[in-house]
């Protein structure tokens, strides 16, 4: 059944027309028995070595090769599109809900649209437009935010009436639906010609191919890319490119230096069936059921319809295995939920006949975003791999970042939710991967509402204080494998349970949070923020300040026992990392980043100081306990703690000092909360964790202390206009368009040249706040991030974080406001001018609500008054 | 009277124990699944034993089913003791030194066994020092005897067998002075226990058997169908080579009373037993025993009561008969059961309904389109009809309460018939025994994966 199945995806003339890479492979696809000779040797050396020969490698070989790289060897094991590839659904959807992915989708869409053109192979592109339906009003809810993202594109979509889906595809069952989302653009493609037509292009333009080389592993010295060894000699090369798909993780762990790939491979069910009696239309859209956890496309006159069950099945846990290969077999118990859905959603197929029930392994990955970028520990090694079962989707977009990445040292955009190093060593363990991708694979149809976490691969990395806050009632989220706590549910007090308490709606935590929050305004709280990334830069002499003045944005040679905000910026003025530095000594700083950046910052750092002994950086993340200390009276807990004076004469914002807390010596006390509320964060050795913080919380108590969580932390930012890293900044973002030239000094810096430009010529976005002015927190939908804003009815941007103010009694937005062009879409130079004199609107899934748009916060906000250098993150009331 | 299926559930499922070897990242690399246990009592109490253990020192993995007559005692000994002298045979002479020094210095023992047990299932507390004395001057006497041979599994099985029930008389010969110790080496010596044992080791199944309980391969022939191996002989009167030995082994001129009516010397099913001293001392042994005893001891008839011709002791033996199997993929199960399971139900019986069950929860035949013309909406109804049928199947979640439903409500069709049921398990306990004998069943459920990937190794 397998042979005929090869034969029916797969067009087989291809290979006459393109006889110049014919030679390497197989002359009789379907009989593999016989052993083929390799008639053309593998080249001694390459620029570019690409190990995978499905739909992502071939991609980036295609877009390598356009970009004008051309000495790339691309090597398969098997033959092309023979893996993944062959067997996927072929399906092209742009509806997306994560930005990036969207675009990806969007551009390969384009790509393949015009493939066959391009190269005359076949492709089997069809536009056929797609449906998701709605069986839910939550589930509608979310359509319409992927809606308003697809239009604010360009990309035509509209949520449409039950009535309307029926107009559209005939056999669907409408009467469980509350409505639907139809991108008439979306498209259907035999997905393994379209992996060959960008093959046999690149083949073109001189990419070698060479199919049954299966690489062994990857050579690396002094972290660099070296060579790949293979079944047939070995490859010199400066890049190395990891396309291999569900092999993908165990080919990085081959080398002697490991590359960790987190993704694991599931078995992922579709059927196929004959034609009906009188053969489906190929033009007829495809339909996504995700209540009913299915998809189904039309398919040579017949159907194909797979989807996303409840109970997956991982396999390769353990790496290829001959044993599991074989089992790979239809398995009509397991599919026979979402069977039930089909015929549920298309009753009339009940007697067409079944041809054949596919079983084709997909890889997935712990966070369902695909994985690309360059290795942290390697450099030339890059990976393009983990593509969640939208690897048609995202192959063309994808390839063309990865590219892009390779060529130009950055991609076009902002790929850090895809970067490979927003993973660490910590996501690859097999029996997590197992576990996460069990949880990932049903979450590609489940309703994802605001603020979901997941459930599995828990507890990996926890504060020492972990059980103590856990029994106070503490709610945990997860980054980067690190416990957090969200909130404190007071005793007595019961939330709904997970699957309740799903809504796009007020959540029930609410009032919980509020509490936090007025508690941090007049009184003191605990946060627990020793998720941070921590590290230490020291060297013997000036290497370390030389090195870090290069590296950062801001000023860093300030007196010993300052604290600076500071950003790491790339060559664009991008912020790669936003960090707080403290200056211990003349020669070590103490460097505080975003939980995320563990690998990255480092990578990022390591990359560029200079080779030298006497220059040392330590990761000391998981060395101290952090706990900040937020409130007016978080002082007085303090100074009664250390019997010292901690008052602002004493111990002025942005200071950072060495203390006793309670009996434990040694505490580096640095007053920042990174919440513009006066306070204090403790950096506490663990060992002496339960000791503070017993403390602290004993002493606290006359002045109301109580535990508070991040939630209570985003509000308090969000009201005082404070961007995060990794929600609001990226590598895409520089100090001048979010209002933090302060933070910027005149001495010579990486990323300083183009912000001199900035500052000359203008930003072409610029940070904006936004409060939500008609909108009833009790009624309406909460923003969440990712809304788009309009300005005067036009497209603006998107917001990148939101949260509710409890002082203002209001939503606040944060996002971007870009100027395009009224009639060229060109992007204009955005003024000051510009951003106030405009009339706002935020679109929450399709409804709009006016917002009063504001470059300085409110400083009435600030509590304290401060002096002109002590102003903490953001600078906008020294205007 | 009448049992509702709750009942009835609840009194089949009172002594359900299951286990599964722990996975370790989702895979088993022991050539044994799990196994699922179950006892339905007759007498009261029970007279059967069962144990399980996981031998820690060495691979491997023992199950064993014990049949007790007259009385539970010398069951209850053998339930406990019999592994770790099976486990203590099969270890090497350093690990026997190091575990002899251990107890030398008081230091923490090695342990030898993982059991997996029942909570009903219990173990003598008071005669555990006793018996771990016995077993320790056995270990002594094996370093001393150090043949520096590896040692063989069946050789291990024979020797530890026949050294327990050695013990198990030497000490009702020696006695103890703790009375109630005293009354109950006495107690074991003088009922008798069947026992049939397995130990898997990879694809190295043995089975030791003394007695007439039962050991049984479920194999799954390529149709799919089941068929039933035999791995051990019943040592009875219907067995023509047992019956031999025995007359073998005594002067001719007692070779019409040693086997009567289908007993030993007209009194014993079994052929071969532990303990049952009554058929094993010399006629002076057991007067001087019975008369330095306890009084309960001497007040009880059964003891006293010397058989029958009784001329030529010992009639009686623990010696297992050892059979050796290599175990195959097909091979998806063994059963050890003790001779009231087998009194109902033929072996061909078994291995189909155990099969049919096994299959049915973890891995139902699957369906294969092939080349059949099937539409999607027969496909639905099969499948509709394949989860019925398994739910149906979860009433039972222990293989062995399963074939106990069935060896207990079997009608004539082959069905279980819940009215029957009901009325065999409400019996007052006096009638039960005239019905039914106590069952005890263990299921060991095979690794075909592993199996079969020991088999592509060699």
């Amino acid at each position: 059944a397998a042979g005929m199945f090869l034969r029916l995806l797969s067009d087989i003339q291809w290979r006459a027309a393109h006889p110049k890479w014919r030679t390497m492979s197989s002359s009789q696809r379907s009989t593999s028995t016989t052993a083929e000779p390799h008639p053309v040797s593998l080249p001694a050396q390459a620029q570019v070595v690409i190990c995978g020969g499905g739909i992502t490698g071939t991609s980036v070989a295609y877009h390598l090769s356009k970009m004008g790289w051309k000495d790339i060897v691309l090597l398969e094991q098997g033959r092309l599109a023979a893996g993944t590839t062959r067997f996927c659904a072929g399906i092209v959807s742009t509806a997306r809900p994560v930005s990036i992915e969207l675009k990806m989708a969007h551009y390969s869409n384009k790509l393949y649209q015009q493939l066959e053109q391009e190269t005359g192979v076949q492709t089997g592109y069809m536009k056929t437009g797609s449906i998701s339906l709605a069986q839910t009003q939550d589930r509608l809810i979310s359509l319409k935010r992927i809606a308003s993202s697809l239009n604010v594109m360009g990309i035509p979509c509209e949520i449409i009436s039950p009535k309307k889906v029926l107009q559209l595809h005939p056999l669907i069952n409408i009467h469980d639906l509350v409505g639907a989302m139809y991108v008439p653009e979306d498209a259907l493609v035999s997905s393994a010609n379209v992996s060959l037509a960008l093959a046999t292009a690149a083949s073109r333009n001189g990419v070698q191919i060479h199919e049954r080389t299966s690489v062994s592993h990857v050579t690396v010295q002094k972290g660099r890319v070296t060579g790949v060894e293979t079944d047939r000699g070995r490859i010199q090369c400066e890049y190395f490119v990891n396309c291999a798909g569900q092999w993908a993780y165990e080919l990085g762990h081959s080398g002697e230096e490991p590359v960790h790939i987190p993704l694991h491979a599931c078995e992922h069910f579709y059927l196929l069936t004959h034609p009906l009696k009188e053969p489906l239309s190929s033009s007829l859209p495809t339909i996504v059921d995700p209540d009913g956890r299915i998809y189904i496309r039309n398919w040579q006159g017949g159907i194909l319809s797979g989807g996303f069950e409840k109970n997956p099945k991982p396999l390769f846990t353990e790496g290829r295995n001959q044993l599991e290969i074989q089992n790979l077999q239809e398995d009509w118990d397991h599919f026979g939920p979402l069977l039930s859905a089909l015929l549920r959603r298309m009753p009339g197929l009940e007697a067409l006949q079944i041809m054949q029930l596919v079983n084709c392994p997909e890889s997935f990955t712990p966070d369902m975003r695909c994985i690309m970028g360059e290795s942290p520990t390697a450099r030339g090694y890059f990976v393009l791999a983990g593509m969640n079962s939208a690897g048609i989707s995202y192959g063309g977009g994808a390839g063309k970042y990865l590219a892009e990445w390779m060529v130009n040292g950055y991609p076009s955009e902002n790929v850090w939710s895809l970067d490979l190093k927003r993973f660490g060593t910590l996501q690859s363990s097999r029996t997590f991967l197992r576990h996460r991708v069990m949880e990932v694979m049903p979450l590609m149809c489940d309703l994802k509402v605001p603020r979901w976490d997941f459930q599995t691969g828990r507890q990996l990395r926890t504060s020492p204080l972990y059980d103590r806050l856990d029994a106070q009632g503490a709610r945990w989220m997860e980054k980067h494998g690190f416990e957090r706590v969200k909130y404190f549910v007071p005793p007595g007090k019961d939330l709904l349970d997970l699957d309740h308490s799903k809504t796009f709606y007020k959540p029930d935590w609410f009032d919980i949070v509020g509490s936090e929050v007025k508690c941090c305004k007049e009184a003191v709280c605990v946060i627990d923020m020793s998720s941070f990334t921590k590290f230490e830069i020291s060297s013997t002499g000036d290497q370390a300040l030389e090195s870090l003045q290069y590296l950062f944005s801001n000023d860093l040679d300030v007196p010993v026992g300052h604290v600076v905000h500071t950003g790491m910026l790339n060559e664009k003025g991008g912020y790669e990392n936003d960090c707080s530095i403290a200056r211990l000594s003349k020669r070590s700083f103490f460097m505080i980043s975003p939980t995320d950046q563990q690998v990255h910052c480092w990578a990022w750092l390591k990359n560029r100081l200079p080779d030298d002994s006497n220059l040392v950086m330590e990761d000391v993340t998981w060395k101290y306990t952090a706990l900040n200390l937020i409130g007016p009276r978080a002082v007085d807990v303090l100074s009664e703690l250390s019997y010292a004076p901690m008052t602002a004469e004493h111990f002025p914002s942005l200071f950072c000092k060495e203390m006793s807390v309670g009996y434990a010596n040694g505490i580096r006390v640095m007053s920042i909360t990174h919440t513009g509320e006066p306070g204090f964060v403790l950096y506490i050795p663990i060992e002496y964790a339960l000791h503070v913080y017993n403390e602290v919380m004993n002493m606290g108590q006359k002045y109301g202390i109580r535990n508070a969580g991040y939630y209570a932390l985003r509000s308090l930012r969000i009201e005082k206009f404070f961007a995060f890293w990794g929600q609001d900044l990226d590598a895409f973002t520089t100090p001048m368009e979010c209002g933090r030239e302060f933070q910027v000094k005149l001495e010579k810096f990486l990323g300083q040249e183009a912000l001199l430009e900035q500052k000359q010529n203008g930003v072409y976005k610029r940070f904006t706040m936004f409060i939500l002015e008609d909108h009833d927190t009790d009624m309406d939908l909460w923003p969440w991030w990712g809304e788009p804003i309009f300005r005067n009815g036009r497209y603006v941007g998107k917001t990148t974080s939101s949260a509710y103010s409890y002082t203002l009694e209001r939503h606040v937005c944060l996002g971007f406001v870009h100027h395009f062009d009224e009639k060229t879409g060109e992007e204009l130079v955005v003024t000051t001018d510009f951003i106030n004199q405009g009339e706002y609107e935020i679109d929450i899934a399709g409804q709009r609500f006016q917002a009063k748009a504001k470059l300085y916060p409110f400083s009435s906000l600030f509590t304290q008054r401060r002096r002109k250098d002590e102003v903490e993150l953001s600078g906008y009331q020294r205007e | 009277f009448y049992l509702t299926p709750a009942q009835v559930n609840s009194i089949l499922k009172a002594n359900e124990y299951s286990f599964k070897v722990p996975e370790f990242d989702g895979k088993n690399v022991s050539s044994v699944l799990g196994f699922d246990s179950n006892q339905l009592p007759a007498n009261a109490p029970i007279e059967d034993r069962r144990s399980a253990a996981t031998c820690l020192q060495t691979r491997g993995m023992l199950l064993g089913v014990f049949d007790g007559h007259a009385g539970c005692a010398c069951a209850q000994a053998v339930s406990e003791r019999l592994f770790y002298y099976i486990a203590v045979s099969l270890l090497p002479h350093e690990t026997l030194l190091e575990i002899e020094n251990a107890v030398e210095s008081g230091r923490a023992l090695l342990p030898i066994l993982q059991w997996h047990k029942h909570p009903n299932d219990y173990f003598s507390k008071e005669a555990s020092k006793l018996y771990f004395n016995s077993l320790r001057t056995y270990w002594q006497e094996l370093i001393d005897l150090n043949s520096g041979e590896t040692t063989d599994v069946r050789e291990a099985l024979i020797n530890a067998f026949k050294r327990l029930d050695n013990d198990i008389s030497l000490e009702a010969q020696v006695g103890d002075p703790n009375s109630f110790l005293n009354y109950l080496v006495l107690q074991v010596a003088f009922s008798g226990a069947t026992a049939c044992v397995a130990h898997v080791d990879g694809v190295d199944l043995h089975i030791a058997n003394t007695g007439d309980s039962r050991a049984m391969l479920g194999v799954q022939e390529e149709d799919g169908s089941w068929s039933a191996v035999n791995l051990s002989y019943d040592h009875n009167a219907q067995n023509e080579h047992e019956v031999e030995r025995v007359k073998m082994e005594h002067p001719k001129s007692e070779e019409k009373s040693l086997v009567k009516q289908d007993r030993l010397l007209g009194l014993l099913m079994p052929f071969r037993a532990f303990g049952d001293v009554k058929f094993k001392w010399s006629i002076e042994l057991q007067k001087r025993v019975i008369e330095s005893g306890p009084d309960q001891l001497n007040d009880n008839e059964y003891t006293k009561f010397i058989p029958p011709n009784y001329h030529t002791p010992p009639y009686l033996t623990a010696e297992p008969e050892v059979i050796h199997h290599k175990l195959r993929p097909q091979d998806k199960f063994l059963v050890l059961a003790t001779d009231g399971l087998w009194e109902t139900m033929h072996r061909q019986d078994v291995a189909r309904i155990v099969g049919e069950y096994l299959t049915g929860v973890h891995h139902q035949q699957p369906i294969a389109v092939g080349g059949y013309k099937v539409t999607l909406g027969q496909m639905h109804g099969l499948l509709t009809e394949r989860r019925a049928r398994i739910s149906s199947v979860f009433e039972d979640q222990n293989a062995a309460t399963h074939l106990i439903r069935h060896a207990v409500g079997n009608n004539e069709f082959g069905t279980v018939d819940h009215e029957r049921l009901s009325k065999m398990l409400s019996l007052p306990e006096e009638l039960a025994r005239m019905y039914r004998d106590d069952i005890t069943i263990i299921v060991v459920q095979f690794n075909s994966h592993v199996i079969g990937a020991y088999q592509n190794e060699e």
